[in-house]
């Protein structure tokens, strides 16, 4: 049975086209990916992500239990509002979701998950809790708008009373405060400045309409892919899953190491792993012929084989790039297997556009 | 709803073909085509001078998210490819009947041509 966001009927109004993504009947596009891509590096866009999870976790246990659910650690967040990006892993080591995890209180913290692993990650979050006395709720009482781009922020605070856009000005990168009942946070998923805003849903359409009477341009899920590549920015499903390791994902620097007598769930399995040498690494490729770079395809160098684990073409760079997963020692090239012929392709760290501008070299 | 040109024929692999005054033939994808594979990247077009019979593979149109291979609807001799597709490949897109023409050929035997189906037989094949 596909669910529809709030937001289902004013997508059809914008002229999106609709397809399956997690069981919910989302927007790919609005007529053109590539053109929205654009917006978003040029202006501002907004996404619909309403479909994604939030967990609030409350209780005197709070922060005891998600110092052993994350991999990252939640004693960093000291200010009000703070956030961090993190994976929680299983016992093996691997990856069973990524999200982002805010501080609200000494006992209140939301987290942010996937749409598409919602069951797995509550039955874990479910079975992870039991020792702890924490409380979990499950707010499917808000929707959720990215607004992104350089003209986002300012937009959104422009809707704002004068005393909500005061608070909001002086969001640092990674907080988020609750301004009138709409919970505000300077996060993305685009590698441009904006906004994830969550919002009792009774409330979402009109806010929406706001925004869109401001110019900002309604935008896919297929844009959201294209820029969260270009930024560099992992998918899970696609470029991690339960059976990857943090450390061949990319995402060695969300791991905190420290304090070494913090246990979480999957760091004895991560640390061996780490002690006994690892021989794969994740890397940026750009494919120097014409071409598109799709995930599993095959990758070739002397130091082995590998595979690329999302792909796409980058509107911004007008090439191919892709983030695969690599032999240690790959080297600066290699080649990649398409449609049955082997191209060649530059390996280059796993970010490609940062502020609308290109990290490539020339 | 796409619209199919009604002098035009049609493919069940989603080419279309029309016949120019000098004997020649236009050929290019529909419509319908172009919406399923969403914004084009890359156009990839025969050289001139191939020879290909009814049915080859003699085309690639990649989007983002799928590459498409395009087929020969008739045998015959390519005259002329559509250039501009290599800097602007969104033509296709935009205009798949008209401005986003692939490539011209030379029938070898213009009798394929009729053999083809028109607009309400593509139409026909097309899911709801």
């Amino acid at each position: 049975m596909p669910q529809r966001t709030v937001l289902y009927d004013r997508h059809v109004d914008a002229g999106a086209k609709i397809v399956d993504f997690a069981g919910w009947e989302m927007p790919i596009h609005y007529g053109s990916q590539v053109q929205e891509h654009h917006q978003v590096r040029r202006s501002a866009g907004v996404f619909d992500v309403s479909h994604m999870v939030v967990v609030d976790v409350k209780g005197k246990d709070s922060q005891a239990f998600l110092q052993y659910l994350l991999a990252n650690d939640v004693a960093k967040l000291k200010e009000r509002g703070k956030a961090l990006y993190s994976v929680m892993l299983n016992p093996e080591g691997g990856i069973v979701d990524d999200l982002i995890v805010y501080y609200l209180d000494d006992e209140y913290y939301r987290l942010v998950v996937n749409a598409g692993t919602r069951d797995k990650d509550l039955a874990w979050l479910e079975k992870q809790k039991t020792p702890y006395a924490v409380e979990l709720s499950v707010r499917d009482d808000l929707s959720i708008l990215a607004v992104q781009g350089p003209q986002a922020m300012g937009i959104v605070q422009s809707l704002l009373s004068e005393s909500d856009k005061k608070v909001i000005a002086n969001l640092g990168v990674f907080f988020g405060a609750d301004v009138g009942g709409l919970f505000i946070a300077r996060t993305g998923y685009t590698g441009e400045a904006g906004y994830e805003i969550m919002i009792p849903s009774e409330r979402v359409v009109d806010f929406w309409d706001q925004l869109l009477a401001n110019d900002v341009t309604p935008v896919g899920l297929g844009a959201r892919d294209t820029l969260r590549l270009e930024a560099g920015m992992n998918l899970y499903g696609s470029d991690m899953d339960d059976s990857t390791s943090p450390l061949t994902s990319g995402l060695n620097w969300t791991i905190a190491w420290e304090p070494a007598n913090r246990d979480f769930i999957g760091r004895a399995s991560i640390e061996a792993a780490r002690g006994s040498g690892i021989k794969q690494t994740f890397v940026g490729l750009v494919l120097l012929d014409k071409g598109v770079l799709r995930g599993h395809q095959k990758i070739y160098c002397a130091a082995g084989e590998g595979e690329i684990t999302s792909g796409t073409f980058s509107p911004t760079l007008g090439k191919s790039i892709a983030l695969a997963r690599v032999p240690h020692g790959i080297g600066s090239q290699c080649e990649v297997e398409i449609r049955g012929k082997r191209l060649a392709a530059e390996v280059v760290k796993p970010v490609f556009v940062r502020n609308g501008k290109s990290m490539l070299n020339a | 709803m796409s619209n199919l040109p009604a002098e035009l024929k049609y493919t069940k692999s989603h080419e279309w073909i029309k016949s120019n005054d000098d004997g020649t033939v236009t050929v290019g994808i529909t419509d319908n085509a172009q919406e399923l594979l969403g914004d084009l990247v890359f156009v990839e077009l025969p050289e001139e001078g191939t020879v290909l019979a009814a049915g080859d593979q003699c085309a690639v149109v990649e989007s983002v998210k799928a590459a498409s291979d395009v087929y020969a609807p008739i045998s015959g001799e390519i005259t002329e490819v559509n250039a501009s597709l290599e800097d602007e490949p969104e033509q296709v897109n935009t205009d798949a009947f008209g401005v986003g023409w692939l490539f011209r050929m030379k029938p070898e035997q213009p009798e394929q041509i009729a053999a083809l189906m028109d607009a309400a037989g593509y139409s026909d094949t097309l899911e709801a």
